[in-house]
């Protein structure tokens, strides 16, 4: 069994070393090779992890967020279950960021 | 960033035709004759794929706009007629800041051919981009995309047509690259001489029943503009209330919807001229009548055709459904081949395609079942 210790900030050891697991739709595995899933290491905010996810698969964040820092209308994002409207939403605890493509016309 | 391998590619010696649609694209492709047609793929499968054209400064490269309904905007590049595929590392997108965002990139115009390399994107809303390297990166022309006036041209951002306002129809004057003309829907069309710092309406003369102002400067809604390659000062537009020809210097377009049949009327979408003949072009006429169906007038589609820069018109319309056909042709879905008797060719809102080897004196469907046809263009 893993320890856990509490930071000052009240972050658990535990969340910033399994980093965040991120689950990617079929939308965009053209961008990950296929992968469904992509681990990143521990980001503050949902923006940091998608710069990191945009560094590693080029051309992704843009187009899942657009150029004034908003989530696409038909994009949803769940961090640890919980919907995400901004991109300040804090991930440093979360283990989890599910990124959907939400129903969107014919 | 995306990289694809695709099945379509496009062999250089053909007649091919890029067919953007709403779920993809696919390329049809002719033998000498043009009687045989052979279609291939989709690519971009269930990609709203808005525009696709060649660039005819190298004969290799291909540019297609596309975004999905869940993701957004981006331009595909291929720099080997259609068999591989990559992503613009920087697609059109507004400054960060501007409170603006773009839905969609809508049309594609090569640049000058004295600036290889040198693309220009109009976005829906109104926007207008530039990329120097060949597709891969963007940048707004801020001479138009941060003009003062800008936002009097175009109204708001939710303003304009039904799936988005629009900016369209770029020309290049081919004497001269720092002569652009543009037009937008809504907004109208206008002229710049600096390489896009700057921009004037050009309205005079055009119809905007729209508008309480009985002659507007600005506002129209231009659905299609071209200027003639071996004429430019001569251009044409298919407007939304009507179709027009002005010859620079003039500064006020002449009404030459007004000679089309009344059953028929001057509304339509797409205007394609002759590749060498300036008086001679075509158009698709649809019913823009009470609440604007939208559809071929009488359910009965034609093309109407004009060799005198619209003076008279013929129907053409040998081989097309007599009756019962309820579609119509987008703006950017008509266009012409270069042969010596020139091939017209049009995409259709049901997913068909119908050409002519005879410059519109018969028509035949090459193919049909695609997705609604949003552009086509020969490559």
């Amino acid at each position: 069994m893993r320890s856990s210790a509490h930071s000052p900030a009240g972050e658990t050891l535990d969340a910033a070393a399994r980093g965040l697991t991120v689950r990617i739709p079929s939308l965009l595995h053209s961008y990950t090779a296929g992968a469904r899933t992509v681990r990143l290491p521990a980001h503050a905010t949902l923006d940091e992890a998608l710069h990191d996810l945009d560094a590693r698969f080029p051309g992704l964040r843009f187009r899942v967020v657009d150029e004034q820092g908003a989530i696409r209308p038909h994009i949803k994002m769940f961090v640890d279950g919980a919907l995400a409207r901004r991109l300040d939403t804090l991930v440093h605890n979360a283990a989890e960021l599910m990124i959907v493509g939400a129903l969107s016309g014919g | 960033m995306a990289t694809r391998k695709s099945s379509t590619s496009a062999a250089p010696s053909r007649t091919t035709l890029l067919i953007a649609t709403r779920k993809g694209l696919w390329t049809l492709n002719g033998d000498a004759s043009r009687r045989s047609w052979k279609l291939t793929g989709p690519h971009f499968l269930g990609h709203i794929v808005h525009h696709a054209i060649a660039d005819p400064r190298d004969s290799r490269t291909l540019l297609a706009a596309a975004r999905t309904g869940h993701l957004g905007p981006t331009i595909f590049r291929s720099t080997d007629r259609g068999r591989t595929w990559k992503e613009a590392a920087q697609p059109p997108a507004f400054e960060p800041g501007s409170g603006r965002t773009v839905d969609h990139s809508f049309w594609l115009t090569p640049g000058h051919a004295t600036e290889p390399g040198v693309w220009y994107a109009g976005t829906s809303p109104q926007g207008l981009f530039r990329s120097a390297d060949g597709g891969a990166t963007w940048v707004g022309v801020k001479g138009f995309n941060e003009h003062p006036q800008r936002k009097a041209w175009c109204g708001g951002d939710q303003d304009g047509t039904p799936d988005g306002p629009k900016l369209h129809s770029i020309l290049v004057d081919p004497r001269d690259a720092r002569h652009l003309y543009i037009g937008m829907s809504s907004g109208g069309v206008f002229e710049s001489t600096d390489s896009g710092a700057d921009w004037a309406p050009l309205n005079k003369g055009v119809k905007a029943l729209f508008l309480p102002e009985p002659d507007p400067p600005f506002g129209h809604d231009p659905h299609c503009v071209r200027l003639h390659p071996r004429d430019p000062n001569r251009l044409y537009q298919q407007n939304h209330c009507g179709i027009y020809r002005i010859d620079r210097p003039a500064e006020r377009w002449t009404d030459i919807g007004a000679a089309m049949p009344k059953s028929v009327g001057p509304i339509g979408f797409p205007m394609v001229l002759h590749p060498r003949d300036p008086d001679t072009l075509w158009v698709f006429p649809m019913d823009g009548s009470d609440v604007w169906p939208r559809i071929s007038p009488a359910g009965k589609p034609a093309v109407y055709r004009s060799v005198n820069g619209g003076k008279t018109w013929q129907r053409q319309a040998t081989g097309l459904p007599k009756a019962q056909a309820w579609w119509t042709v987008k703006r950017q879905a008509m266009t012409a081949d270069r042969a010596p008797t020139v091939g017209v060719y049009f995409g259709t809102t049901s997913g068909e395609i119908w050409g002519s080897r005879d410059e519109g004196r018969s028509w035949k469907c090459l193919t049909q079942h695609l997705p609604h046809v949003y552009a086509i263009e020969c490559a």
